[in-house]
This record gives C-alpha cells, structure tokens and sequence, in this order.
C-alpha cells in the first residue's frame, strides 16, 4: 500500500491549479480531500507523476446563499454539507445524501467537488445533483463556465470536465421538497442504488445512481407520474442496469423500482 | 486479602492498547534493519516461464533479491498433523516451497522477495522483478476439484484429494437406520470460505546476528514456539538453541497466526544472507491473499427422526477443501476438530460422516475461530431446525427432546460419544430453558403472528450448541494424526521480595492473560494483584509452550501456572514450619500467611520468600529459592455449550435482514473475569453473525479472487449487531483444577446457525426452508421470489 514516486504541489490559488493542470496534463492528478485519489494511488491503480493538491486553496471550501440558490466550494466536505445551516434551511435533500457517505473519517476528508469530478457511477452525489438539476462551476485556461449537472456525466469515472479544467462550485436552486433514499452495499456502503427525487410543482425529478455505469435523470419515471408512486415501474426503462457479486441485473433493477417508489412516496 | 477470581477486573493490558502503545512486530525498529517486498503471482494456476531480477537488483537501494533459484529453504514449511487416507494410503503432503520454483498454485504466491533500505524501494523494485508466466486453468471449487478432469494442484498425484475420512458408525448401518426412519430430512448448502482479518497484519522481523551465530525472528504469531520448533527442526533445518522468537504484543489472530507461514521461514534465512535484520508486514491486499482462510465446505447431509422427532441417524458427505498447500493444522480442522462434535447436544444413536478433503488453486484453508466445530454446529442447528419444520414441530421442542440429559462429571459419568469423544458435563436444557426466559418465547411468537398480519415479516432462530476446547490431551491428539503434544507449560517464579513474575507458554493476542492469569494467581496465593506479573510471548524467558488457540489458554495453561503455585505452596510450607519451628502438617495457608492452626503464630509469604533466597537459617537438604515450572496435560478436551437465539426482521421489498436481537446463554465453566468472557462472547457472536449475513471470500473460475478488499468483502460493523443479550450457566469442568472450560471461541460457533434459522423462520410460511449463507438481500429476496 505504498504509491509509486510522484511530485507533490500544493496550489494556493485556482489559476495557480488550472495552470500546472495545464502545464503537466494526462500525468496530474488533482487532490482535493484524496478518499477516491489516494487509494488508488496505494494500490497503484493510478500513478500520477504530479499532484495538485487544491486542498488549501483559500474561498474554495465555502457554503453561500445566492438569491434563489446555494453554492458550494468544491472543497467543502461531506461533513461541512451535513452540518450546514443553510443546506439544511434550503437543499435538505443534499443534507441527506452527504449523511449516507462513508462515515464521519470519511465525511470530515472526502469533498463534494472531488466526488462529483471522480465520478463513481456508485457514488451519492450524482443522484442529487441531477435530481436538483445543479450546475457544476468549472474553471479551465479559457476560464469558467457552467455545466449542467444534466451534461455532466458522460460514463463510468468520466464527466464533461476538460483536461485543464477544474470544479470550483456547485450551485444548487433551493430546493423545497426532495429526499434521498439508498441501498448500501453491505461492504463499501457505496450505493448499490441511490434515488433523489425532487418535487416540483405536480412534476417531480428523479436523479438514479448506482444502477447503470452513468447516473441518470429517471425521465420515464418523471413522463408517467402523476401524483403516486405507480410511475416507480420506470425506473430502469430504456436503462442498461449494472451487475456484480452484489446485485444482479434483475435485483438491481427491483432495487431501483423500489426505491423510486419510496421517493415518491416519502 | 482482595479477592479477584470472578470479579471483572479492568484488563491490564489496554492502558498500553488505548494510548496506541503496544509494541507491535511492525512497531519495531532495529538498527541497520531492511525491508522486504514480495513478488506475488497475480494468477491461481500457472507455469512459471522465466524469472528476470535484473533490473531490480540494479535498482535504487536494493539489497538483495531472492527466487527459489537461490536454493532457500529447500525443505519448506510443513504441516503439523497427518490423516491418511480411509484406505490406509499416506496423506499426501507436497512440498510448500518458500519460494514458487516452477508453478503458482495460487493466487498471491510468492515469486521473490526484494529487500531494500526503505519499504518504499522495496516496493518499486519489487515491480522491476519480470516473471513470465503461461496459465493455467484453475479450480477453486472443494467439489469440483475432485471431478473427473478437474486441473490437477499437484501433478504428482492422479486426483486433487488429500486424504478422505470418515469417522462414526458404519455407513451401511446408518444408510439402514435411514432408510427406516419416519422422516429424513436433506440439507445441502456450502460453509463459506471466510478471510480472518485481524486487525494488525501479519508481520515479521528477522534478524541473524552474524557474531553470535543467532537468529532472532519478532513474529506476529499466537505461538512463538511452535514456530521456532517448526522453523528450525523442519523449514530451515537450523539448531533450535540458536534461534529467539519474540512475539510481543499481536492484534488478534483468529487462528490465522498460529500457522507457520513461508514468509517467516524465507525472511530468517535472508538474513543471514545478507548479515542484516529484515523486516515485512503484510499489507491488507497481501492479508486476503495469503493469510489462512477458514471453512469453505461443501456439504450434504441427510438426517432421519422417529415419529417424535427423535433422531434415529445422521449421515453427512462433505467435500473440505484445505488450499494448495497444506497448513500447519489444516487437515485436523475438518476431520478429527469437526467430525468428533457430529454428536452435538443431542442422543443421536448412530452417525457417519464422510469427507474427502481436496487441494484447490488458493490459499490454504486451516482453523479460523472455531476451527471444524463451527461447521459441525452449523450443520446439526440448521438441520435439525429444518427437520422441525418439515415435520410441523416447534424448534426448541425438538431440541428438548433429543437433548442428552443432564450430567456433571462427578457423580453421573461422562457422555460418550458415538464419534470418539467424551464429554465432560453438561446441562443442555438448562441453557435453552434460561436463554428462552430471557427471549420471551411465547410473547414473541405472538409478536410474529400479529407482526405477519401486517406484512413484517418476524423470525426466531435458535442453536444449541456445544464445542471441543481446551486442546488438548497429548496421547490422544497423538493417536489421530497430531504430530505435536498439546499440553501447556506454566512457571511461577517468586522473587525474593515475594513478588511474582509467571511465565506462561499461552500467548495474549487479545484475549486479556495479562489481567485474568493475575487474578487467579493472586488468590491462590493470597497475595494483591499487583504483585503478580504475566510473561509470555519471547522463547528466552518462557521455557516452553504450545501457544493459545481452541479456547484452551486458562484450561490448559493457567491449569499449568496452578501445578506451578501447588509446589510454591508445598516448598514455602517447608520454610514456613522452619520458621515457626512447627510441623508441617499443623499449617495452614491462608490470606498470604502459613498459621499454625489454633495459634497466633504465623509466617507471611514475603517473609518465606526472602527466606528461600537468603537460606541462613533454613531447613536441612532444602533447596534455595521459589521458582517452579510445570507442564500441565489435560485429560480430556473441555465442552462449554450454550443456547444462541436471534430474532431478525426481513424487509419484504428488498430481502435486508435486521438483526433485532441476539440473546445467549453459554456455559463455559467457572468464570475468572465476567466482562472478559461477555466481551469474548460479544466478539464471537459479532463474527459468527458476519459469517452469516456478510462475509464471503469468492474465487471465480480462473481463481481470482473477487473480495479482496473491504470495498467488497463486508465485515460486521457495530450499526450491524443489536446489544447482545447474556448469561451464563455455570457448569463446572470437572477435570481441571479450575474448573474452566473455555470461552474464546464459543459466539462464533453458536451465534450463526440462530441468525440463518431465523431468517428461514421469517420467511416460512412464504415456503423457504434453507437459504445459502452469507444471507445477502438478494439472496434472500431472491429465495422469497420463487
């Protein structure tokens, strides 16, 4: 559990990250609070010859009100987002989903931004964000922009980001009525399913993790409901569900129905 | 005089363990001490093409590098207990090379060890080490391996078996007795390979000290003698007065660390190659690949009951898989530590049991706490459960009606066996009666018919079980295969000041000899605690030992301490009628003092201590000194029991169990310290209940294991356990001085035949009557689905 030799760089500020980003490419690895990056890095599954840590960079572990939404350093930990006031007045949903995370080592070390950035098709996060239809705030050397949480995830560990790009914020519309609900799987407690559903207005928006190599919007679930849970029988249409030694296709994927069915419900 | 025997003194020993100040092997740090990296094969069956060290000699800060061509340990680790075949046939036992030469058995053998100035060169040099394999199709499957055409582990041999056994009445009877019987009922299902996972890894520092001609080896081991026995008579073949083995403190074992593992043997002989001391500690990815696994047999059994539920016969085929190689206990642990609890609790008039025991492309597989007894009970709680309920009865009625009665050892005799042993006492009614009052029986079943109503879907399981501990008797070990004795040694030195140092050859890893040794020392001598001091674990001080496995460290060792503290006793006596310039017979001893009965007169310890090391005034032809050693042979195995009940809740959407309550009540004779033994049942139960709802090693075809890490092997967590609910009946063994019968390893054995006989009593009436452990959600909402 030794990592192989690599350089350590420790940025103080976001141009100074998307600079060395830039300048080292394909060979850096980006650290934020290292719960995904650095196991790997034992177990030399990965062999970054650079590493940024963007740890310490000041404003970027920050939880803020903006009218009609809440923005959220990328180095804030699940921890800080559990324990935050203002999520828990305005996006209680993420409250939720920060609260099934590994447990309080784990929460008070691994980031949102590194979650979201790593993305583990069983990871919490990505259900939420979609749900919530967030945006993730990026900044590369052409500067910052916005991706739609929508566009964000592209397959298993790949996104939307480029390769000088990194998470700065994510920003969450505030969110009246929506909840989490998870199956763990019995050894990582990673998310054999994970369903936020989001009520908005009669609609409702469902985002789905752990059930398919990229989370997903459950639109079928969202086009059939209509005030109950019977719409819960989508949950997988048109998906192609996952399976391993814990949960095959056809569990996963009754899994999924149920609980979509308890978000609805909820 | 405080006394300390049954109280719940506070251990010793975690002041150290709570401030993180245990002296660990790993914590070690020697002077000019290296550090050593293997090279592990990452298939299960191959052929070794070609091995280049080239570059990794070349690399930055490489000492040595070493492959099987370097001719280590040409002799390899053997194994310490031989069953031949049924047929007379000698058990065949190949050669476990430290080194693979020209095969990899399995998954994680060691190709070469690369030994550096720092663990970090170490490891990047070990991945310049260029193996060139070609591989092999693999078999992973007890059952499978003996299959026609199965790839053969070692070629030497026309099939992959080991040695088959069979132990009990004769077949052909039982088959009858069957065959007439009012109901059989079947059981087949595989006791789960399982990876022990200690919580401190394997670790290992040798040292050759070239000046002296020395070796000193620091061993994460439950058994430092053992070790160097097995280290120097058989691995190394190096004189065993040379050779110091030193195992202080060790994070748990299991079992895992009673085996000699090749990693030690190959690291005591580098060192003297490169005149250097060298340290490895196991990583937890090595840990699952190469520590000893547990279990893993594939089992069917058939077993018949009268009209009453009496049973009449019980016949079991079981194929044991023991690994690529064998362990240093392997083939005891699924034949003479299984076979011989086939009896259980109950009157069973004839039992056969049969098991071919086969080599497999993975690691091997040797006793992991509870060692061939958790399997026994295993299958005699699930199958007389299903019987129950194939034949309409009430679990614990059946159980009532079969049980032995009660009997204590002294004025009724022994139970024997119909398979070999004799029990010493028991009162197995008298557990499930107390074990059903704390449940609340007839409450719950009420719960369970309202809480069925609803759609909850409630369940009750229940074991009564019983285990062989304390191991055990030398002559008898002897005759069944064992090629050690299994006696304990046990030395009580007084020091003049009449303090006390003792030296036991059990071995603490965890189960808290430090304070309970004290205790029962302390009141035998009527001293405070705080004058007696336990030693163990270092081959220099303790004369000798057999080490601490099968429950048998008070039983057998502080059985040893009290053939130790007699003749302290029956020499200060001899000092003290010198003193007091009485006879001897008109002492007594008592409260640390010898008294001349009905006088005033007396001598205390402290002063006939001194006394024995400064002899001016001293009795004629006596000896100097206060310090006897003892070895201490039981003359039987001891046999605790106890009742497991487990009440679960399935969530019919998904299949999750929720453990809701455990309750045991267990047996395990006179206790010393009451927290100690309700932690080693806590403990035992927490493992037993992983076995049955979490824990699985899986090898796919090729042989590559898919849970080798805790992202996918589920340990039991503390949100997985309620609080578990104990008593205890005391059932005193009545054939040692202490009267104890063993605690270590008795929540494992009991605790995970409850948790799935629950589970199946949760989902009964949907038609489950068995379910494969371990009971994942969607095996068990797969199990309610058809």
């Amino acid at each position: 559990m030794i990592p192989s030799k690599f350089n350590y760089i420790k940025a103080t500020s976001v141009n100074e990250a998307v600079s060395l980003l830039d300048e080292h490419g394909f060979d850096a690895k980006i650290l934020s609070g290292g719960h995904s990056l650095i196991p790997a890095m034992k177990l030399r599954l990965n062999r970054p010859e650079v590493v940024i840590d963007i740890g310490g960079i000041p404003g970027m572990d920050v939880i803020t009100e903006e009218g009609d939404a809440v923005v959220i350093g990328a180095n804030c930990t699940h921890q800080q987002i559990l324990n935050s006031e203002i999520i828990y007045k305005n996006v209680n949903i993420l409250k939720q989903t920060a609260a099934t995370i590994g447990d309080v080592q784990v929460r008070n070390k691994g980031t949102i931004g590194g979650s979201l950035a790593h993305a583990d098709p069983s990871a919490d996060y990505p259900a939420t964000v979609l749900a919530c239809d967030a945006t993730i705030i990026v900044e590369g050397k052409n500067g910052s922009r916005t991706i739609a949480a929508t566009d964000f995830f592209l397959g298993i560990f790949t996104t939307a980001l480029e390769d000088d790009e990194i998470i700065t914020a994510v920003r969450f519309p505030k969110i009246a009525h929506g909840n989490y609900h998870k199956f763990y799987q019995s050894a990582s407690r990673f998310a054999v399913v994970g369903v936020a559903v989001v009520f908005d207005g009669s609609g409702v928006k469902v985002g789905v993790t752990g059930v398919a190599d990229t989370p997903y919007r459950a639109t079928k679930v969202e086009e059939a409901y209509n005030g109950d849970s019977s719409a819960a029988e989508h949950a997988v249409d048109g998906v192609a569900v996952m399976s391993d030694h814990f949960a095959d296709e056809a569990y996963r994927s009754h899994l999924a129905k149920v609980f979509v069915k308890r978000g609805l419900e909820a | 005089m405080e006394k300390f025997i049954g109280k719940s003194v506070k251990r010793r020993e975690d002041a150290r363990f709570l401030k993180g100040a245990g002296k660990y092997t790993d914590d070690i740090k020697l002077p000019k001490m290296t550090q050593a990296a293997f090279v592990r094969s990452p298939y299960a069956h191959a052929k070794i093409l070609s091995v280049d060290t080239s570059e990794a000699e070349n690399a930055e800060g490489v000492v040595a590098v070493f492959t099987a061509q370097d001719g280590c340990g040409e002799y390899g680790v053997p194994c310490g207990w031989q069953v031949d075949f049924k047929n007379g046939e000698t058990m065949r036992e190949p050669q476990h090379p430290l080194l693979a030469k020209d095969k990899i058995r399995h998954l994680g053998e060691a190709v070469a060890i690369v030994i550096a100035e720092s663990l970090e060169l170490a490891r990047d040099a070990a991945e310049l080490v260029e193996v060139d394999y070609e591989e092999l199709p693999a078999v992973t499957d007890p059952k499978k391996a003996m299959e026609d055409g199965a790839p053969l582990v070692h070629e030497q041999w026309a099939d992959n078996a080991a040695f088959d056994w069979c132990i009990g009445n004769d077949r052909a009877e039982v088959e009858t007795a069957l065959a007439s019987a009012y109901h059989v009922t079947e059981l087949e299902y595989r006791n789960q390979r399982l990876a022990p996972n200690a919580m401190e890894p394997r670790s290992y520092i040798a040292d050759y000290d070239v000046n002296a001609d020395k070796w000193t080896l620091y061993t994460s081991t439950q058994n430092p003698h053992l070790i160097r026995l097995l280290l120097c008579a058989f691995a190394l073949g190096i004189p065993e007065h040379k050779v110091r083995v030193v195992s202080y403190d060790v994070g748990g074992g299991f079992g895992s660390k009673i085996y000699h593992y090749t990693e030690e043997a190959l690291l005591t002989w580098a060192s003297k190659e490169i005149g250097r001391p060298i340290k490895w500690t196991s990583d937890r990815s090595e840990a699952f690949l190469t520590d000893a696994h547990g279990r893993d047999h594939v089992v069917h059994s058939r077993m018949g009951f009268d009209k009453e539920g009496k049973i009449v016969a019980h016949l079991t085929d079981e194929y044991c898989g023991l690994g690529a190689y064998l362990s240093t206990f392997a083939p005891a642990v699924p034949t003479y530590l299984h076979g011989t609890l086939f009896q259980g609790v109950y009157t069973t008039p004839l039992i056969h049991l049969n098991v071919t025991a086969p080599f497999t492309h993975t690691v091997a597989v040797d006793a992991y706490r509870g060692a061939g007894r958790p399997e026994a009970t295993y299958l005699l709680e699930r199958i007389i459960s299903k019987g129950a309920q194939e034949m309409n009865m009430d679990p614990t009625e059946i159980r009532l009606k079969n049980f032995i009665p009660p009997f204590d050892g002294v004025e009724q005799p022994g139970y024997q066996t119909q398979v070999a042993l004799q029990y010493d006492s028991g009162n197995y009614h008298a557990v499930l009666k107390r074990g059903l009052e704390m449940l609340g029986y007839e409450d719950f079943r009420k719960e369970q018919k309202e809480a069925r109503e609803k759609g909850r879907l409630l369940g009750v399981g229940f074991s009564t079980y019983i285990e062989g501990c304390g191991i055990a008797p030398s002559a008898v070990v002897g005759a069944l295969g064992a090629r050690a004795g299994l006696y304990e040694v046990g030395q009580v030195r007084v020091q003049p000041t009449g303090k006390v140092s003792v030296y036991t050859g059990a071995h603490s890893h965890g189960q808290g000899h430090e304070t309970v040794f004290a205790q029962f020392v302390a009141d035998k001598l009527g001293i405070p605690m705080d004058d007696v001091e336990i030693e163990h674990g270092d081959t220099e001080q303790v004369a000798f030992g057999m080490g601490t496995y099968g429950s048998r460290s008070l039983a057998v060792g502080g059985s040893a301490i009290v053939k130790s503290i007699e003749k302290i006793l029956e020499k200060g006596a001899k000092i003290a009628a010198h003193k007091l310039e009485a006879a001897e017979g008109d002492l007594e001893y008592a409260e640390g003092k010898w008294t001349v009965k009905g006088t005033d007169k007396s001598v205390s310890f402290g002063d006939v201590s001194l006394t024995a090391y400064v002899p001016h005034d001293y009795p004629e032809g006596l000896e100097p000194g206060l310090d006897f050693s003892s070895f201490y042979d039981p003359s039987n195995f001891t046999y605790p029991f106890g009742t497991h009940i487990a009440v679960v809740e399935v969530d019919p959407d998904t299949g999750k169990v929720d453990l809701k309550r455990f309750v045991a009540c267990d047996d395990v004779g006179n206790v010393m310290n009451p927290m100690i033994v309700d932690g080693q049942i806590q403990g035992g139960v927490a493992q037993g209940v992983g076995q049955a709802l979490l824990e699985e090693v899986v090898y796919d075809e090729g042989g590559q294991m898919i849970t080798g890490s805790y992202m996918d092997y589920a340990m039991p967590r503390a949100d997985d356990l309620p609080m578990i609910e104990s008593d205890r009946t005391v059932t005193p063994c009545p054939h040692n001085p202490l009267g104890v019968k063993g605690a270590g390893e008795a929540g494992a054995i009991g605790s995970t035949p409850a948790v799935v006989n629950a589970v199946v009593d949760a989902l009964a009436h949907l038609g489950v009557s068995d379910l494969q452990m371990p009971l994942t959600p969607q095996r068990v909402w797969k199990a309610m689905q058809n």
